[in-house]
Formats: structure tokens, C-alpha cells, sequence
């Protein structure tokens, strides 16, 4: 399997052009969140990205993109219909290709040399199935992302072949349906936003989003119909992602990259004055 | 070699597993039987299989106090205090180990016997209790619940659709659920038992049914009977409205939500928590509970939720309360996401969340009924059937089954609609309006089923294949087989089962109807527990509705003449019902339609108008503006305007004025002295008098009696006391007085009905009450000595009444017999005070519960103390029926009433050979006059000889002691340290022989004086100043609403006879007479082990039945 394109979406309502923020990377250079969220993705491998947006952003966002811009093939979701349609409108672009799929309101820190995207790429291509990557949550974060129950594959601590999806899942139903050995008590492995996509996945939603009247469409329903007709992995990543979309999220963002990269020495020191000068405000 | 009794209890082969102890113990030796105790005791010490731990456990306390005592005989010994105490303290493994120490000791004896008995048994229901809790924690989807302890790790959220309030009237929208009860059609042997279900899963089986109810004469046609209404509210709060009980709290704080008996609303918390709103973990938490709300609904927002059962009456035998808990589950569940759809049904595993989650919310709740109970979560007819454990459950490898059984829904391919409507159109639902406690009856079907006694197994067979049977007849359509099935059932091996599943108010309410409708009346159906409060009466469909007038008048006239004797906590009701084929179902009231019932406004509105409108919450003033125009253009809504000016403004309740007066009159007949009453009240504030004072002084010296202190009447034959007693009866000299002035508090939780008119046990056939057991050994007596054998009935303002009724109905000769000693002295309970109720609470050894029962009594507790505290600890207990705020005295008044209301006279004038009278108490069944006890009396030549019996760890409220050197009976209300009683290997029957003319004596009367009622009063008056007082607390039970009972604690005082041993004057002996003869009756559940220990038919051999 090779896997040389990937489909970034940044189409929701609520993302109020989140990936527009600007952060300063790991490398020190400022750049803006789709631009790094691009060189993630084009780290792994890819050659070409869909970007999928609402109309009239496309200006904002050719911007933002930077020099990747021109690798970008533009595309549009009219309706806000779910984060599933709007994964759904780059099928054109994907075309049989399998491909890589990241949200643009997370960032990503790898804890080894390996970019998160590539770590993914790599397991994808080693065994010729979709993968998505997933990272042991507390069952308290629960509301806030899908997650999958499934068993481990022989020899591998990091790796489970995926046999539920369930979008948000209340604890009940996480207890009771997704059962992952080895797993701490009270953790479930949460989506990390990032995927390695047969077009399969493509078929399936297409037919969701011809069954959905009104309501929206989400990934989660496609991925548990996936894990039912091929094989279908979850990837322990060693890495952590930030979800800038949340309260204090892209502060925190920042401080992971800045504590992560070039300068974490000057931010450190800045920061021990910050708490200093705070200590001497309180004595 | 194994011992024979652990081949049964690990035998894998049913024909071995099945055996019953009985075939065992029926021809061993006492050696035999210890030495199977031996075995068995190391055998549970070591096992780890749940199910042959505690079979082994009920094997050794059935040994222990079934078999052993009667090879014992009867022998004085002691129970080791500190014993007691670990088993107060439910440490039972110490508590054996302390017991078993005494025996090898002391050697055996019926006493220690007892307290291995009851150390053993409750040993084995916790065992099952901690594994049914241990199962409903870790039962999947329930766990997390108990590791979230704290706010910010709170994992739910409310849907965002409840959170979207409506543009146009801002009105939030409304979780609106209803849920039908349940009804089990078959009562297959009480086989949904939870601990019946996990160890013989392939016989717990019911034919359970959805039933939508309607109250005839009520209601228009049958509804879902419950509803549960869920809404977001704008304020940081739970808001709990339970509709038919006029219950409303604005809950603020964690600790508040799980308080569960503060209020009307412990079964709404119980439901929330149960539903992960606010999660078991979170129990004993600081954080503020909008915290919580903060976490799961939003910053400033909180929740309603509001509840209403359609008035359908407690004790329904429907499980209202486990379907209400369901209910209020599921709609949370809803709101939170754990249901995936917000209308509609439920999914199988939905609803078998639910019911996981409803057994969940019973343990918290300190309740538990059977894994039926949530039926009505399910649609239409059912077979729900135990299931097997398997590899992953939580009871694999240590029970054969799984807590939660399996639900197999008929579909109309099985049961027709014609059946259906036949079923509908033939069954006669009622609530007969008894109330009763069916908590000892769950026991004793658990601890028979695990004895496999029998008689009772093959019963349980029988239920078996009656049930197949009923199964197939409605498979069938056939539903007059099926009624005659039901009945067959009821009366065959439901009762060889539970005897007490029976009554004599079921079974006249059976032969009456029989008698009206002959072939008609096609057949019966217990429904619940025990019968006398739900049932069911099948008829051809033809003259149903003539069945239903004449149920609910017999019903009514059964009830008014039995009702003196029986506990009826309502008046009886007929229900219509249909089948409800939807189960529980949602919908979402939103817009203009998202408003709460009538019901709930008229118990609001009075609250809102006294504040100003525009202090009320903004979502208030919308919801009121809403409700307004509704009341204006929905003709639905018709009557609020009359409910709402009813409630505003409430008219005088002429109930309560006619209950003040008939107190006043009921005073004024009975003797009621003002002056007396003042005096205790200024004493019992004052402090000197109260639980603490009755102590006798710490420096009192108690003993144990010596040998020579007491007669042996046990193991000594004496021929000469025999002849004595023999001659005195033959002459007609001798006179029996039954003590049943008494309310029987504990008989029925203070229900104020007549414990000795209570139909407690058949004998020769027939239902009989306490007093027709004491005539009837009488009569035996007159028989055997050929003599008129008088009999004294004492009666009181509770009792005089009913019981003269009784009499009056009796054979003329032997009302010729009869006197009735009608009491001249009555008091007016009072609430008691704080410090007495932290005494009896706090300070007095007390049965420490089960983990969640424990922590609902004391919040219990904390309620009543509260209670006690806002009505004035000392003021006048009026807030009840009058019958119900008035005590009776004491017994010693019910002597000293014979001598004061001519009584005595009259029989002495009667009867001038009368020398003696032996005086017992109502419940102590065995007492009669026995020549050699009446010998032994007369030979001694003392005023008064007492009865003692050798001690059992149930016996305590005092016993024969040495006070300072003087042998006389102590209450246990004035034994200063608690300790002491357990030194006495004697305890008080109460039975007295009474030389009648030595009496006198020491009243200063003689025969002739007795004639002078002024003279009379005088002297009564004089020895009770030198009798001392007690205070005590009773129980009492206050009625209201739809079958609802409250129980109270109320303080009363009284004088007690057993204190005249300690006159100095009053010449006593004492004898040690066996136990059949000295035991009581105190509480109905110990009559199981009464008619299982040979007790009935000891009692059944004195009387005579023609």
C-alpha cells in the first residue's frame, strides 16, 4: 500500500478558522496551524492534499497554507453536514488511492523521530489495512472523542485489530461494548484525528450520506461499518495530539511546541520568572 | 472419607445436590450431628465456591436450631456477651468462633444452639448479599459508576437537545416517559428470588406480563400508571418532585442526594444515581454538587425531575417502586446518552441496562425485590428464565447462574390477540388493602430452598410443572385452565411452600366469591409476595362486570370485619387493566407542549405566589406565562383552575376536627388522668424520667440466681405438686387471665390493630387467633379435670371492643365462662425527646445492618430526630387516628383493672371457691394450667410464682436475677449495663401463678372490700406509686395517601407486673419451666421456625378443637 494523498478537513461550523491560528512551531518559525498540520502529512510521504472547506474560505486558507499551497486540491462542502459528508466531498479526489486523513484543529507531538503521520503511513503500508490512531484516554474525556474496542494483535503492545467504533460513548456503553485488553482500568482508546483510509471508507459514507435526510453525517458510524467488512487497525501512537478548538487549547498547543522544540530553554526561563514574579506577589 | 452432608452440598449430580438435610439428621445422634457441624464449619471455612459456602452455612444453623435442641432438652446455660455484641456488630465470623468457644467450654446447650443458629444464618445472608452486590457492581456498563469520584471526572453530559431552550417561549424541553407495571402470572415459587436465580437458573421461571392500569370507578380506561418527566432547569440544582406523595426538595448538595430517608424522594435519588447522574463513587465527596451539575449539564443549570404514579397504591404486589426506579432510570439514561435514541422504546440490551442498573438502585435504596420486578421495562408477555454463567460473567465460576435472567418476548404467534383479550376480559385485578412486610417471607423461601427440606422440594417441583401447564394453556388460549392453575398453584404448593403466603381474609374473600359465582368464578392468582394486599380473580368474561361490582363490595365487607384483626393499611380497590405492548416508552415534549402535568402546578403555584413575580427564576416566569395560556385555551386543562384554588387556598379539614374530638371523648371514657399526664411530661422534660432513669443505679449489684433460687418444673417430676394442683383444678379453684389489653406493637410495626384477634396459624383446619387458643386449652383443661375452667380476657380502649364482638360469638356455655376485664387506665403518647431517641439510637446495643440498610436507617434516624425536634420532644402525640395517639398502660394496670372494674368481684361472687389465677401474656401460647405447676404454686403458699425459661439469644427484655441480693425479675429497660443481662440464664415468661387472696393482701383489700370501688381505687392507687415507671419508645404507624405508611417513634410509659417480685412484702417463687411452654410470640416472623421446631404441634396437643 501506498499512501500518497491525504484529505484534511477544516469545513466544520464550530472550527471558527481554527487552522488559521498562528503558533510557533517546533523548528522555532512561525507558521499557522494548517501549515503545520500540511507538513505532518507531507513528512509521511504524501504528494498531494485535499483540503475540504466551506465556501468562500478558500482565499483565507490559500494563505494560511503557505508554499504548500499549490500541492492543495480545493474543495468545498456547501452544507454544513457532518464531519463525515465533509470527508465524503474529497471522494472524487481520492479517487482508489488510500490515503491519510487528519483534522486541522489538532496538533500533533511525536515522542520519537518519527513524525506521528509517518508512524501511521509506516504501520499502514506494513500491513495493507486502514489504520487509525488512537491514544489510551481517561473515561472522563469520553464526550469529547470517538473510540474503538478490539483485541491485540499477536506480539504487538501497540496494535489492535478494531472490532467497535462508537462515536462520544457514554461509559455505559464504553464498558460494555468496547473491551480492550490490556488497558489500563477506566482508559479507552480515543481516536487521535488521525487516519490511514482505504477507499472502502469512501464507499460507506457515500452510502450514509444518501441514507441521511437531514441529520448529519459522522465518521464514526463509517469506521465501525469498515471495522464489519475488512480488516481494520488501531495504532497506539507514540506521540500526543493538542486540540487547539478547546478552552485554553491552542495556549496549551503552544506551550507543548514550544517545550518540545528550539527554544525551549528561553520559555522555560521566561516562564520561571512569570512564577517568580507571582510568588513575590503573594509573599 | 467425606462427610455425607458435604457430598450433598458439592455433588454436581442433581439426585445427590437435591437431597435434603432432614434425610440426614432425621435418625442422628446429637454426637452425629456435632460431628457434622464439625465437618461442616471447617468445610465453609475453606471453600471458595459461593453456593456451597453458604448451603454449608444454612446446613449448620438449621443443625443448630431445628435438630439439636430437641436432643439437647432443655439446659440453663448462658450467651458469651461479647458474642452478642460481634453479632450486633455483624462481625459473625468472631461472633461464631465466640459461640462455638462457650460450647466446648460449657458444654452444649439449647442456648448456645440459638446463638450458633443466628450467627450462622445471618453469616449466610450476607454472604449472599455481598455477592448479589459484588454482581450488580461488576456487571458491565455499571462499573465506572463507582470509581468517578470526583466532579471533573464526571464522564456524562446531558443531549444538547435538552439544553436548547426554546426561542418562542424559552421554555426548555421536557423528557416526558411512561412505563407499565408488571404482573406475574404464574408466581412460579417466589423463583425470582436473586439467590434462587444463581444457583438454579433452569427453575427460576415467570410468566410476567406489562399491565397499563386504571383504578375502576377512577379512571376512564387503563393508562401506563407511571410517568417520569425530566427537564433542564436554570438554576445549579437537582429539583425532585414526587407528585402523588406531595413531595418536593431543591437538592444542593452531594450529601443531600444520598440521604435517601430525609425525605419522600430516596427512591428518585436512588434512580439518578443509579442512572450515573450523579455516580455511587461520588458518596461521601466535599465538591459542591453544582459542580457536578456544572460538569454534566452546564455553568448555572441543573435538573428536574418529577414523578407520578397515577395514585396506583402501595403494596399493589405490581412492583410499582421497582418499575417507578426503572423508569426514572431510563429517562436519565436517555438524557445523558446511554440510551442511543431520545423517544421511543428501548433496545434489548438497552433495557437489559436498565435492569441491571434497577437492581442497583433497590441495594442503594436498602430494598431488593425480584429480578421480575422490572418487567414492565420490557412489552407485552414474556418468559423471563435464569440464566446460566459463563466464561466472562462476574459469576462465572462462582454461582451456576448470572444475576440477570433472560427475557423471551411472545409474539402473537404464540399468544394470540384473542387470548390476550380474554386474559383482559377474565382477570380481576384488585388490591385487597393489607399491608405487610414480605422481607421475612424472601428469606424463608431462600433458606428453605437451600435446605431442600422435602416436602417443600417437591413442591417446588410441583410450581414447576404447574407453571409448564400455565404456560401452555395460554399458549393454548385456554384461560379457564390456565385460572384453575393459577388456584391449584395458590393452594397447593405455594402454601406447602410459605404457609403465611395465606390468610384468613384471601381465603374468606375465595370461599365467598365461589359461593356467589359458582362455575363462573373460574379461579385465583396471588400476585407478589404474600396474598392480601395485589391479587387476582379470574371469571367468565360474561359476567365480568358483575364481578367486578360484587369484588368491590365483598372486598369492603370483608375487610370491615376483619379489619380489627388484620393489618389493612387502605380501603380495597379494583383496577382495570390491558396489556401493554409497548414497554417503556419516551417522547420529547418540546416547544408550547413543554410543560409539566396539572398535578405538578397545583403543588407549585401555592410556593410561586408567595413570591413576587419577577423574583422568580426567568425561567419560572416563562413557564408560569405558558402554563397560563394554556389554562386558558386548552380545554384539557378545564379543571386547573378548581385544583389550583383548592390548593390555594385549603379548606379546614373537618377529619382532623372530628379526630380531636373523638380523642377528647376516647380520653374522657378510659380514664385518661390530666394530672398524671402533666406530671410525667414536666418529669420527662426535666429529665427524670426517661429511657436513661429507668436504669436501676450503677452501683446496683446483678446476679445470677443460685441454685435453690428456682424450682426445677423442667426435669423433676413431683407427684405430691401433681396431686395438689390436681385436686385444686378438679375443684374448680383455679381461673386463667389472658393480658391482651396490649396494641402488639411489634406484631404489626404498631399498626394499632388486635394482635389477639390476629388469625395467625390454622389448627385443625381452620384459621385461629390468639384468643381462640387460649379457650381452646381451657377448654381442654375443664375437660381433663372435669371443672368449669374461667377465663379472663383484659382488654383495653384499643381492644375492648373487637375482642366483646368476638366473644359474642362464641358458644353460649362457654361465655358463661368468659369475663371480659375491661382497662380503666389509658395514656396519650407524646413525641419523645431528642435525647431519648439518641439513647434508644445511639447508646442502646442495636442490630447494625446490611451495608445500604445500615446507611438508610440512620439517615432514617437523622429524619426522625428532626421530626422529634420541629414537634417538641413532650407535646401530645395527636397527629394520627385518635385510637392510634392513645397507650395503653402496662400491664400491671391490666391486674390491678380486675380489682378496679369489678371483675374480680363478680367472679368471686360467681365463683367463691376461686383461689387462683394464672395470668399470661396474650403471645405465650403455651401457657395452661398445668396440676404440677399449680401444685408447686400452692405448696409454696407465696403471693406469686413466676414462670421463667432457660435463655435463647433472641429472648431479651430481662430475666430472673439477684438485685442486691434479692432474687426478683428485671426489665432489661432497667438492667444499668447491658452486659448483665447476659449474665441471667433465666428469662421472664411473664407467666404468673397468683394466690388471689395473698394478692389482696397486698393491696390492704380483702374479698368482702372489693365490693367498695372507692376503697378499691384507693389501694390500686397506692401500690402503683410504689411500682416504678418506665418510659419507652413505641413504634406507631401513621397512614396516608394511596397506601402510604409512616412508622414513628412515640414515647409512652408504663408499669410493669414483673416488678412486683421486687416488693419486699410480695411473697414470690420461681420456677424454670420448658421452653414450649414460656416462649412468645412476638413477631410473624418467627412463625415459620415456630410450626418448622415442633412448636405448633406442642400447642395444637393442649387445646381441644370441638
Amino acid at each position: 500500500m501506498q499512501v500518497l494523498k491525504a484529505v484534511i478537513t477544516a469545513a466544520g461550523p464550530d472550527q471558527d478558522r481554527l487552522p488559521l491560528q498562528r503558533f510557533v512551531d517546533l523548528d522555532g518559525s512561525e507558521k499557522s496551524a494548517l501549515q503545520i498540520v500540511m507538513e505532518e502529512v507531507l513528512a509521511a510521504g504524501v504528494e498531494q492534499i485535499g483540503l475540504v472547506i466551506r465556501p468562500g474560505d478558500q482565499p483565507l486558507y490559500r494563505e494560511a497554507a503557505g508554499d504548500n499551497a499549490n500541492l492543495v486540491h480545493w474543495i468545498e462542502q456547501p452544507e454544513p453536514r457532518g464531519y463525515g459528508e465533509a470527508l465524503y466531498r474529497a471522494a472524487a479526489f481520492v479517487g482508489d488511492d488510500p490515503f491519510v486523513h487528519l483534522v486541522s484543529d489538532h496538533l500533533y507531538i511525536s515522542h520519537q523521530p518519527q513524525r506521528c503521520a509517518r508512524q501511521l503511513v509506516r504501520t499502514a503500508q506494513a500491513t495493507g489495512t486502514a489504520v487509525s490512531a488512537v491514544q489510551p484516554t481517561r473515561e472522563a474525556m469520553l464526550p469529547y472523542y470517538g473510540a474503538v474496542g478490539g483485541r491485540l494483535l499477536a506480539g504487538r503492545a501497540d496494535l489492535y485489530e478494531v472490532e467497535q467504533v462508537l462515536e462520544k460513548p457514554t461509559p455505559t456503553q464504553a464498558e460494555q461494548q468496547l473491551i480492550v485488553p490490556g488497558l489500563r482500568a477506566s482508559h479507552y482508546l480515543c481516536l487521535f484525528g488521525m487516519h490511514v483510509l482505504t477507499p472502502t471508507v469512501m464507499e460507506i459514507l457515500g452510502s450514509l450520506v444518501r441514507q441521511a435526510s437531514e441529520e448529519p453525517v459522522m465518521l464514526s458510524p463509517a469506521l465501525q461499518i469498515l471495522a464489519g467488512r475488512e480488516r481494520y487497525l488501531a495504532l497506539i501512537l507514540e506521540g500526543a495530539r493538542y486540540n487547539i478548538g478547546v478552552k485554553y487549547g491552542s495556549l496549551i498547543a503552544q506551550l507543548a511546541l514550544t517545550l518540545n522544540g528550539a527554544d525551549r530553554e528561553e520559555v522555560l526561563a521566561q516562564l520561571v520568572e512569570l512564577l517568580a514574579a507571582r510568588y513575590q506577589g503573594i509573599a | 472419607m467425606t462427610h455425607a452432608l458435604i457430598r450433598i452440598i458439592t455433588s454436581d449430580a442433581a439426585e445427590v445436590r437435591d437431597r435434603s438435610l432432614e434425610s440426614f439428621c432425621r435418625g442422628a445422634s446429637a454426637e452425629a450431628l456435632f460431628e457434622a457441624c464439625r465437618e461442616l464449619d471447617h468445610f465453609r471455612r475453606h471453600c471458595d465456591n459461593l453456593y456451597q459456602r453458604v448451603r454449608s452455612l444454612f446446613f449448620l444453623s438449621a443443625i443448630y436450631r431445628y435438630h439439636l435442641p430437641e436432643r439437647l432438652g432443655d439446659v440453663p446455660a448462658r450467651v458469651p456477651y461479647e458474642g452478642f455484641q460481634q453479632l450486633l456488630n455483624r462481625r459473625f465470623e468472631e461472633a461464631i468462633g465466640r459461640f462455638l468457644e462457650a460450647q466446648r467450654k460449657g458444654g452444649p446447650s439449647d442456648t448456645i444452639a440459638s446463638a450458633l443458629a443466628a450467627a450462622y444464618r445471618e453469616l449466610g445472608f450476607q454472604t449472599l448479599a455481598n455477592q448479589v452486590r459484588h454482581s450488580v457492581r461488576s456487571t458491565r456498563g455499571n462499573q465506572w459508576m463507582f470509581r468517578t469520584g470526583h466532579p471533573t471526572d464526571h464522564p456524562l453530559r446531558i443531549v444538547p437537545q435538552l439544553k436548547q431552550a426554546d426561542p418562542a417561549t424559552s421554555l426548555f424541553p421536557v423528557l416526558w416517559q411512561r412505563n407499565p407495571v408488571r404482573m406475574d402470572l404464574s408466581h412460579s415459587g417466589w423463583s425470582d428470588i436473586f439467590f434462587l436465580g444463581m444457583d438454579f437458573p433452569e427453575g427460576a421461571r415467570v410468566l410476567n406480563v406489562s399491565v397499563d392500569l386504571g383504578v375502576r370507578g377512577r379512571d376512564a380506561t387503563p393508562e401506563p400508571p407511571i410517568e417520569v418527566f425530566l427537564r433542564v432547569i436554570d438554576q445549579p440544582v437537582l429539583r425532585l418532585v414526587s407528585l402523588d406523595l406531595d413531595a418536593l426538595a431543591d437538592v444542593s448538595s452531594l450529601a443531600e442526594v444520598f440521604d435517601f430517608a430525609r425525605d419522600y424522594l430516596g427512591l428518585l435519588k436512588a434512580g439518578l444515581i443509579a442512572a450515573g447522574l450523579i455516580p455511587s463513587g461520588m458518596e461521601g465527596a466535599q465538591q459542591p454538587l453544582p459542580e457536578v451539575l456544572n460538569q454534566l449539564v452546564g455553568p448555572g443549570l441543573g435538573l428536574e425531575l418529577v414523578t407520578r404514579v397515577n395514585g396506583i397504591p402501595k403494596g399493589s404486589r405490581l412492583a410499582v417502586s421497582t418499575n417507578l426506579l426503572a423508569a426514572i432510570i431510563s429517562v436519565a439514561m436517555r438524557a445523558t446518552g446511554q440510551i442511543a435514541g431520545l423517544t421511543g422504546g428501548l433496545s434489548e440490551s438497552e433495557r437489559r441496562t436498565v435492569a441491571a442498573r434497577a437492581i442497583l438502585g433497590e441495594w442503594l435504596g436498602g430494598s431488593g425485590g425480584g429480578w421480575q420486578d422490572s418487567g414492565g421495562v420490557w412489552p407485552g408477555i414474556k418468559m423471563i428464565q435464569g440464566a446460566a454463567a459463563q466464561p466472562g460473567d462476574p459469576e462465572w465460576d462462582i454461582s451456576r447462574g448470572r444475576l440477570l435472567p433472560q427475557h423471551r418476548l411472545y409474539d402473537p404467534s404464540e399468544v394470540s390477540p384473542e387470548t390476550r383479550q380474554t386474559l383482559c376480559d377474565s382477570l380481576v385485578l384488585v388490591h385487597g388493602g393489607m399491608a405487610q412486610n414480605v422481607g421475612p417471607i424472601l428469606e424463608m423461601v431462600t433458606e428453605k430452598y437451600l435446605l431442600r427440606n422435602e416436602s417443600e422440594w417437591q413442591a417446588r417441583q410441583r410450581a414447576i410443572r404447574l407453571l409448564d401447564q400455565i404456560d401452555q394453556h395460554l399458549r393454548q388460549g385456554q384461560i379457564r385452565q390456565l385460572a384453575k392453575t393459577t388456584r391449584e398453584n395458590f393452594f397447593g404448593p405455594l402454601q406447602a411452600i410459605i404457609p403465611w403466603a395465606s390468610n384468613l381474609y384471601t381465603e374468606t374473600l375465595i370461599t365467598r366469591i365461589g359461593q356467589q359465582f359458582g362455575d363462573s368464578f373460574w379461579g385465583f392468582l396471588m400476585l407478589g409476595g404474600m396474598s392480601g394486599g395485589g391479587m387476582g380473580f379470574f371469571f367468565d368474561p360474561a359476567c365480568r362486570t358483575a364481578a367486578e361490582t360484587a369484588l368491590q363490595e365483598l372486598l369492603a365487607q370483608t375487610k370491615q370485619e376483619l379489619q380489627d384483626a388484620l393489618p389493612f393499611a387502605m380501603e380495597p380497590v379494583v383496577y382495570n387493566f390491558r396489556i401493554n405492548d409497548q414497554g417503556t416508552w419516551t417522547e420529547l415534549l418540546d416547544q408550547d407542549r413543554a410543560l409539566m402535568p396539572l398535578s405538578y402546578y397545583a403543588l407549585l403555584a401555592p410556593r410561586w405566589l408567595r413570591q413576587e413575580f419577577h423574583t422568580l427564576p426567568a425561567g419560572r416566569r416563562a413557564e408560569l406565562l405558558q402554563f397560563t395560556a394554556r389554562c386558558r385555551h386548552d380545554p384539557r386543562m378545564s379543571g386547573a383552575a378548581s385544583l389550583l384554588f383548592s390548593r390555594l387556598f385549603p379548606q379546614a379539614a373537618p377529619q382532623e376536627t372530628g379526630h380531636q374530638k373523638e380523642l377528647d371523648q376516647l380520653l374522657q371514657e378510659n380514664g385518661f388522668d390530666l394530672e398524671l399526664h402533666e406530671q410525667i411530661r414536666r418529669d420527662m422534660l426535666a429529665g427524670r424520667i426517661s429511657l436513661a432513669q429507668n436504669r436501676l443505679p450503677v452501683s446496683t449489684v446483678i446476679e445470677d440466681v443460685r441454685p435453690g433460687d428456682v424450682v426445677d418444673g423442667v426435669t423433676r417430676e413431683d407427684a405430691h405438686a401433681r396431686e395438689l394442683g390436681t385436686a385444686a383444678l378438679q375443684d374448680g379453684q383455679a381461673a386463667v387471665v389472658t393480658l391482651a389489653a396490649g396494641a402488639g406493637s411489634r406484631w404489626t410495626q404498631g399498626a394499632g390493630v388486635v394482635k389477639a384477634l390476629h388469625p395467625f396459624c390454622r389448627f385443625d383446619g381452620d384459621y385461629r387467633n390468639f384468643i381462640e387458643v387460649h379457650l381452646a386449652k381451657s377448654r381442654r383443661t375443664g375437660r381433663r379435670f372435669e371443672s368449669d375452667v374461667p377465663h379472663v380476657i383484659t382488654t383495653s380502649y384499643l381492644t375492648h371492643a373487637p375482642i366483646a364482638a368476638f366473644v359474642t360469638g362464641r358458644a353460649a356455655a362457654e361465655q358463661a365462662r368468659l369475663y371480659l376485664s375491661r382497662g380503666r387506665s389509658v395514656g396519650l403518647r407524646m413525641i419523645p425527646t431528642t435525647r431519648d431517641l439518641r439513647f434508644a439510637w445511639e447508646e442502646m446495643p442495636q442490630q447494625i445492618l446490611d451495608e445500604q440498610a445500615q446507611k438508610m436507617r440512620e439517615s432514617l434516624h437523622a429524619a426522625l430526630i428532626h421530626w422529634a425536634e420541629n414537634r417538641g420532644g413532650g407535646n401530645d402525640y395527636t397527629d394520627n387516628l385518635p385510637l392510634q395517639c392513645l397507650h395503653p398502660v402496662g400491664h400491671w394496670f391490666e391486674i390491678a383493672n380486675l380489682l378496679r372494674n369489678g371483675t374480680l368481684n363478680r367472679m368471686l361472687q360467681q365463683r367463691p371457691q376461686l383461689r387462683y389465677l394464672l395470668l399470661h401474656n396474650i403471645d405465650t401460647l403455651g401457657a395452661c394450667l398445668d396440676p404440677q405447676l399449680l401444685g408447686l404454686h400452692i405448696r409454696n403458699g407465696n403471693c406469686l410464682t413466676f414462670e421463667v425459661i432457660g435463655r435463647r439469644i433472641e429472648d431479651q427484655g430481662g430475666g430472673l436475677a439477684r438485685i442486691n441480693g434479692q432474687v426478683r425479675l428485671v426489665e432489661s429497660l432497667a438492667i444499668p449495663h447491658e452486659e448483665d443481662e447476659f449474665r441471667l440464664t433465666y428469662y421472664n415468661s411473664m407467666t404468673t401463678w397468683i394466690d388471689i387472696d395473698r394478692l389482696l393482701d397486698v393491696f390492704d383489700l380483702s374479698r368482702t372490700q372489693l365490693a367498695d370501688p372507692d376503697r378499691v381505687t384507693r389501694q390500686v392507687r397506692r401500690l402503683s406509686q410504689r411500682m416504678p415507671t418506665y418510659l419507652t419508645l413505641k413504634e406507631v404507624k401513621k397512614r396516608w395517601g394511596h397506601g402510604q405508611e409512616d412508622i414513628y417513634p412515640v414515647a409512652q410509659f408504663e408499669k410493669l407486673w414483673g416488678d412486683m417480685s421486687g416488693l419486699a412484702d410480695v411473697g414470690c417463687q420461681f420456677v424454670w419451666v420448658p421452653r414450649r411452654r414460656g416462649q412468645q410470640l412476638k413477631d410473624p416472623a418467627q412463625l415459620d421456625a415456630w410450626l418448622r421446631d415442633g412448636s405448633a404441634d406442642y400447642i395444637d396437643s393442649l387445646c381441644d378443637w370441638s
